[in-house]
C-alpha cells in the first residue's frame, strides 16, 4: 500500500487521468476548437506519464555540479533520457496544435460553421 | 444519450486495460544499464554538465534533426494554408489603436527578453534551458513586437535566410563529427575543456545557438502567419 | 511535504481540465487549458526535471495559448 503514496505514482494517476479527460473532451464535443483543447490536453497528459517514470526515489535533476559529484552522479540524478524525449515531445505538440489551428481556420472560412456536425462531406 | 453512453463505455473500458499497469506499479529503485551509462561517461566522452543536453544533442542528436524538421514542415504548411487568399491586402485596418504603456513598455522589454533567450541558449551545456527554450522566448519577443505595433511588416527574406543559414550549419556541424572524430553529431572535434565552463562541451554550444536560432525564427513563421492585420480573405 | 503538493496540483489540473472541456465561454476554456500547462510545469520541477519544466512553461502553456487567442480572434473577424 506504501507504493501508492509515493510522488511517482500520484503524478502517473493525474497523467494518465488527463489522457482520460482529453480523450473524453476529443470525442463528446462538437466545436472545433474544444476538439483541439482536447487534444492538447492529451499531449501534456503523455508527457507527464513519461516524465514521472524517469523519476527514481530521492533523484536529483541530471546536471553535474557541487551538489552532484561525478562519482556519485549514478546513483543521485534522474533517468535524463526520458526527459529528453518529452523535450522533443512538446515542441512537436506545439507544431502538431498549430497545425490543427490552422486547418480549423480554413475549414471555418469554407462554411462557416465550427460545428462538426455541419462537414459532412465524407459520410456516407 | 445513448451515443455518449457507449462512449463512456469505451473510456472505461480504456481506462480497464491500463488500471493493471497502474496498480502493479512499484516506481524505480536504481536507474537502467543504459541511462546509467550515460550518467557515468556522459562527463568525461561529452563534457556537458546537464546531462539532458548531452543527450539531447549528442547521443540522440538525430532525434533533433527529425523534430526541427517536423517543425520546419508545419511552420510550412501553416504558411500554406494560410496566405492562398491574400486578395484585398490593403483594405483600412479595424484595429483598435495600441496604449501608450504598451508600446513604450515594448521598445524597453524587447531587447531584454531577446537577450534572456540568447542567455538560455547559449548556457545550454550548463544550466536547465538550450535551444528550443531559448527559441521560445525569442519569438514571445517578437510576438510582443506584434502585439505593440500590429501594423508593421516583418523582413521575410531576412527571416528565411536565419532559417537556412542556421539548418544548414546544424548539418554541417554533424557532418564534421563524421569526418573529425567518430560519428555523426560528435561533439569532441573541438577541445572539450573542463566540465562546468562556459567553453567547454566542444561543439555543443555552437549547435545549440543554431538550434535555437531555427526554433526561433520557425515559431516566429508561425505566429507571423497567423498575425491579423494580414492576408484576410 | 512534495506528495501532498502534488496531489493539490494534481487535483487543480484536473478541475481544469474539465473547466478547459466544459465550459461555454471559449476564452475561459483556452485560458484553463493554458494554466493546465503551467500546473504541470511545476509537478515537473517536482519530479526533478527542470529542463522539462522550462519548455513547458514557455512552448506548451505560453506560445500555444497565444496561437489559440490568434485563432479565435481571426473567426471572430471573419464573422462580421
Amino acid at each position: 500500500m506504501t507504493q501508492y503514496f509515493s510522488l511517482e505514482f500520484i503524478t502517473m494517476l493525474t497523467g494518465f487521468l488527463l489522457i482520460i479527460v482529453g480523450i473524453w473532451g476529443m470525442i463528446s464535443q462538437k466545436n472545433l476548437i474544444k476538439i483541439v483543447i482536447g487534444f492538447s490536453l492529451f499531449d501534456t497528459g503523455l508527457n507527464i506519464v513519461i516524465v514521472s517514470l524517469s523519476h527514481i526515489k530521492n533523484s536529483t535533476a541530471p546536471i553535474i555540479d557541487k551538489a552532484v559529484d561525478v562519482s556519485q552522479a549514478a546513483s543521485k540524478i534522474a533517468d535524463p533520457v526520458p526527459q529528453a524525449l518529452v523535450l522533443t515531445s512538446i515542441v512537436i505538440g506545439l507544431g502538431v496544435t498549430a497545425l490543427m489551428l490552422a486547418y480549423v481556420l480554413r475549414l471555418y472560412r469554407e462554411k462557416k460553421s465550427l460545428d462538426i456536425n455541419s462537414y459532412t462531406d465524407l459520410k456516407w | 444519450m445513448i451515443k455518449k453512453g457507449i462512449l463512456l463505455l469505451i473510456l472505461v473500458g480504456f481506462f480497464a486495460v491500463i488500471s493493471s499497469l497502474i496498480i502493479n506499479f512499484t516506481g524505480n529503485e536504481a536507474l537502467n544499464p543504459m541511462a546509467k551509462h550515460y550518467a557515468e561517461n556522459g562527463p568525461s566522452e561529452v563534457g556537458a554538465a546537464n546531462l539532458v543536453t548531452a543527450v539531447v544533442v549528442t547521443y540522440r542528436g538525430l532525434d533533433t534533426l527529425g523534430e526541427i524538421t517536423i517543425l520546419f514542415i508545419a511552420a510550412a504548411i501553416i504558411g500554406f494554408f494560410l496566405k492562398a487568399h491574400n486578395a484585398d491586402a490593403d483594405r483600412p485596418s479595424r484595429l483598435r489603436k495600441t496604449s501608450e504603456i504598451l508600446e513604450t513598455a515594448s521598445t524597453l522589454l524587447v531587447p531584454t527578453i531577446f537577450m534572456l533567450g540568447a542567455y538560455i541558449f547559449i548556457n545550454g551545456h550548463l544550466t536547465p534551458g538550450g535551444g528550443f527554450q531559448g527559441g521560445a522566448v525569442m519569438a514571445s519577443g517578437v510576438m510582443m513586437i506584434i502585439l505593440a505595433r500590429p501594423t508593421s511588416k516583418f523582413n521575410h527574406k531576412l527571416l528565411s535566410v536565419l532559417e537556412s543559414v542556421s539548418g544548414v550549419a546544424f548539418v554541417i556541424l554533424g557532418v564534421l563529427g563524421v569526418v573529425l572524430a567518430s560519428g555523426f553529431l560528435n561533439n569532441s572535434f573541438l577541445p572539450l575543456g573542463e566540465l562546468g565552463s562556459i567553453l567547454s562541451a566542444g561543439a555543443i554550444p555552437i549547435i545549440y545557438v543554431s538550434i535555437g536560432i531555427k526554433v526561433g525564427s520557425e515559431l516566429t513563421g508561425i505566429l507571423d502567419s497567423l498575425k491579423e492585420h494580414q492576408n484576410e480573405i | 511535504m512534495s506528495i501532498l503538493l502534488a496531489i493539490f496540483l494534481g487535483l487543480v489540473i484536473l478541475v481544469l481540465a474539465g473547466t478547459a472541456i466544459y465550459h461555454k465561454n471559449t476564452k475561459v476554456a483556452i485560458i484553463a487549458a493554458g494554466a493546465v500547462g503551467l500546473f504541470a510545469s511545476v509537478l515537473y520541477i517536482l519530479l526533478a526535471a527542470p529542463d522539462v519544466a522550462l519548455t513547458e512553461a514557455s512552448i506548451g502553456s505560453g506560445l500555444s495559448t497565444i496561437i489559440f487567442f490568434y485563432v479565435l480572434n481571426k473567426i471572430r473577424q471573419t464573422n462580421d
